[in-house]
């Protein structure tokens, strides 16, 4: 075995480049910086853009504007900047554009703690758009994440067209980890779907059981449109109601109905364990210590960890926790996804351990809530 | 070449907008030009300039109040070869003010159609960016209290390379607006018009008076010759083109055996400047040079070169998954800024963990076991005092061995660097265990 010692950031950037990256605009922010240097290194010299936006609307713009042109693009930026996307966002949900953003999450609110960490944003990437529509959003866990669910988040990207998140924190992205390059799963590249020959295109007609439109860039030889505007299938204005309840309803079916087939997840089983812990991000990792000391006691736990936080993969959690009486959450805010749980799993007891100063969760403070509430 | 215009989809303005005319006359330069409708991409923005998108039969794309550059700016670089004409009234230069400096200042051979009526057309008449302080707009006395922007002005001195202001009812305008568009990088037509439904309901403007105070303004050539420089997307693509490529991140093979079993916690306490980041990562590859997992967690303050700086390393046998610093085997104490940022982890120390410590650094009261090293006499400079300590460490078979020590340097390092930095750890190692 041979090992890589490589940040959490850097792995995002080449798994992006994997996955086919050829456009990526960033604004720097601490802790997504080293992002936007990385691409910077790995994009010109395969004839890929990295720019530098004048700022986060623009960069994200930029990105949006090198989709429509048919490109795989990225864009990364921690709390601050994910709040300056925000009409940006909407406009990539509601008109159906590829693309992957990273969120780095720091301490917030507001400026916050540049170079802390947290888990803090996880509601606001999901409900941060206007329309409140759905989105996907994934949650690496270290390094080895970093890379894969990012090459996951452009085939989701590409495949539903709308925007994915990477929901990292600077516990992962600024800390540096040894992975084993060689035994990383590497997903097969999914490209967005383009439209048979011969058949009419309009920029937002699905055919017979599609979910999502076929993809035609601008610059080609069919003219494309594409709008911010309620549209209708021909990408222009529509006041028919009818059409547009249509649209909206697929819009919001493309990726609620899909999340069976991208819930990533690991669960942990210990025999006889009473209490199920369900995590995610870097937190995970210190549930999954305790999992491994408490796995040869008297008193063992098990653990679910979640890769997909959006849409909630609702099979996956019904299912880890239902020989549990007793769930715990464990999150790196002050309750967030804990709501989710609550509403999924009505018939159980579900307690709480929050943290949100800064520093990671500790595994002592995981038992010391297992063991004495 | 046959018109652009989209039958199906007439303009919609109001009688006697100037919108209208402006629609017909970029028709008309797009047909002088010889331009079909799959080489163009009209990039539109909100409020009435951003129906234009909808009027012509070529690529379109109408995004959000403002950012229209945006979008625009990522089309093409994404591709060079197609026209990028963006439409956006005076609203749009206040919103998006960022992108049109940005836009200017980058060069990109972008061409903007400003559709300058003076107001917000479409939410009632408030004052926009360009709105004269006499004037009755639908936002009461405010517009009184600023000063309207002169988008040619900003737009010369953020170095746009080609900039113009010209009436919307000029005759010649279909030829102004072929100049801008022909023009190789970014250019800005600045087109002065009338808003029958909302701003001369109150207010008197025509034709004649936009000519007479056009005339007034100091004339603009089109061509800023102080501004002409190479057009970014093509600049971009030679400098691009001569980067070298960073290849993929380094394996490397498990040679040695660490001095000792089990999962070692070490945590380098230090200052801003004195390389604790570098030093722990280099802590990390010498792991990797035994077949260890490494993780390497750091905390510093925002501020460069001043504050605490302090890694936290963890080197195991066994997967890691928990990166934060429980029982640290190893405390290297390099600055007081770092030892005091962590004092409180020093009362829960024992006698498992060795303190090795730069002499004159004050370590708390703990069970620890210390070792104290004067490097000072040494002559070694502050800045090499974390991997003097690795050294150190290594000479005293904890953590790591020296031959890690050596071989993690050897990957990190090149040159006379390398060369320097193994004379420092045979120098820190040999004198001070």
């Amino acid at each position: 075995m041979s090992l890589t010692l490589l940040e959490g950031n850097e792995a995002i950037a080449r798994g992006a480049v994997a996955a086919g990256c050829r456009f990526f605009a960033g604004y720097p922010i601490t802790p997504a910086t080293t992002i936007l240097n990385a691409m910077l290194s790995l994009l010109p010299p395969l004839g890929g853009v990295c720019l530098q936006g004048e700022d986060e609307i623009a960069s994200i713009g930029a990105c949006l504007g090198a989709s429509m042109a048919g490109l795989k693009v990225m864009t990364a930026t921690s709390g601050p900047g994910i709040s300056l996307y925000s009409e940006q966002i909407s406009f990539a949900v509601g008109s159906e554009i590829p693309i992957v953003i990273v969120d780095v999450q720091r301490l917030g609110p507001s400026t916050g703690s540049a170079t802390r960490g947290a888990d803090g944003d996880i509601n606001f990437l999901r409900w941060g758009n206007s329309g409140g529509l759905p989105v996907i959003v994934l949650a690496p866990v270290n390094v080895a994440d970093c890379f894969t669910l990012t090459i996951q988040a452009f085939n989701l990207a590409e495949k539903y067209r709308c925007p994915v998140f990477v929901a990292s924190n600077k516990e992962i992205a600024m800390t540096r980890e040894s992975v084993d390059v060689n035994a990383l799963l590497i997903p097969e590249i999914i490209n967005r779907a383009v439209p048979p020959d011969g058949t009419k295109f309009l920029p937002f007609q699905v055919h017979n059981d599609q979910g999502v439109p076929d993809f035609l860039p601008i610059g080609g030889n069919v003219l494309v449109r594409q709008t911010s505007s309620t549209h209708g299938v021909n990408g222009y204005i529509t006041t028919d109601h009818n059409e547009i309840a249509g649209i909206i309803k697929r819009l919001e079916t493309k990726i609620l109905s899909a999340v069976d087939e991208f819930s990533f997840y690991e669960t942990y089983r210990a025999k006889k364990s009473e209490t199920l812990i369900i995590s995610y991000g870097v937190t995970s990792r210190a549930a999954k210590s305790v999992f491994k000391e408490l796995k040869i006691t008297n008193r063992p736990v098990s653990l679910l960890v979640l890769k997909t936080l959006w849409p909630v993969p609702e099979i996956v959690i019904r299912r880890a926790a239902r020989d549990f009486k007793r769930v715990m959450v464990v999150e790196m805010n002050l309750g967030q996804y804990i709501h989710e749980i609550e509403r999924i799993l009505p018939d159980k007891t579900i307690e709480f351990l929050a943290q949100m100063d800064g520093r990671l969760i500790t595994p002592h403070a995981i038992k010391e809530k297992i063991f004495h509430g | 070449m046959d018109s652009l215009l989209n039958i199906e989809r007439p303009p919609v303005y109001c009688l006697g907008c100037a919108h209208d005319k402006i629609t017909h006359t970029l028709d008309k330069a797009f047909q002088n030009m010889g331009l079909t409708g799959e080489k163009i991409v009209m990039v539109s923005d909100i409020g009435c300039s951003g129906l234009f998108d909808t009027f012509f039969n070529t690529h379109a794309l109408h995004g959000l109040h403002g950012r229209a550059l945006t979008y625009a700016s990522g089309l093409k670089l994404a591709r060079p070869d197609l026209n990028v004409v963006v439409t956006m009234g005076d609203g749009g230069q206040g919103i998006g003010g960022a992108h049109l400096l940005a836009a200017c200042r980058r060069n990109l051979d972008l061409t903007l159609l400003v559709l300058n009526n003076f107001n917000f057309g479409m939410t009632g008449g408030q004052f926009s960016a360009t709105t004269p302080p006499d004037a009755q707009v639908g936002s009461g006395f405010l517009n009184q209290l600023e000063h309207p922007l002169d988008i040619c002005r900003v737009a010369c001195s953020a170095g746009a390379p080609y900039v113009k202001r010209c009436s919307g009812y000029r005759n010649n305008l279909a030829d102004e607006i072929r100049q801008a568009i022909e023009f190789k990088g970014f250019s800005i037509l600045d087109i002065w018009g009338i808003c029958p439904g909302r701003y001369t309901k109150k207010n008197r403007l025509t034709p004649k008076a936009i000519d007479a105070t056009l005339a007034k303004l100091p004339p603009l050539e089109g061509v800023m010759a102080d501004n002409n420089r190479p057009e970014y997307g093509a600049h971009y693509r030679k400098v691009a083109a001569g980067q070298k490529s960073v290849g993929e991140p380094l394996k490397i093979d498990a040679e040695f055996s660490p001095p000792r079993p089990g999962r070692q916690e070490v945590i380098l306490l230090g200052s801003a400047g004195q390389r604790i980041i570098t030093a722990g990562e280099i802590l990390c590859l010498a792991g990797l040079t035994a077949g260890l997992h490494t993780t390497q967690k750091n905390e510093y303050n925002i501020t460069v070169l001043r504050g605490p700086s302090i890694s936290e390393l963890i080197l195991s046998p066994e997967e890691i998954d928990y990166t934060g610093i429980e029982r640290p085997s190893a405390i290297v104490a390099i600055d007081q800024e770092g030892v005091d940022r962590r004092k409180a982890m020093f009362d829960h120390l024992d006698k498992m963990t060795l303190v090795v410590a730069i002499e004159g650094v004050e370590i708390p009261a703990s069970k620890a076991q210390i070792h104290k090293v004067d490097l000072n006499s040494l002559g070694i400079k502050k800045t090499d005092w974390a991997l003097a300590l690795l050294a150190v460490l290594a000479k005293l078979g904890q953590i790591l061995s020296f031959e890690m020590l050596v071989a993690a340097l050897k990957i990190r390092f090149k040159g006379k660097i390398l060369e320097s930095s193994l004379d420092l750890i045979e120098k820190a190692g040999s004198n001070s265990s």
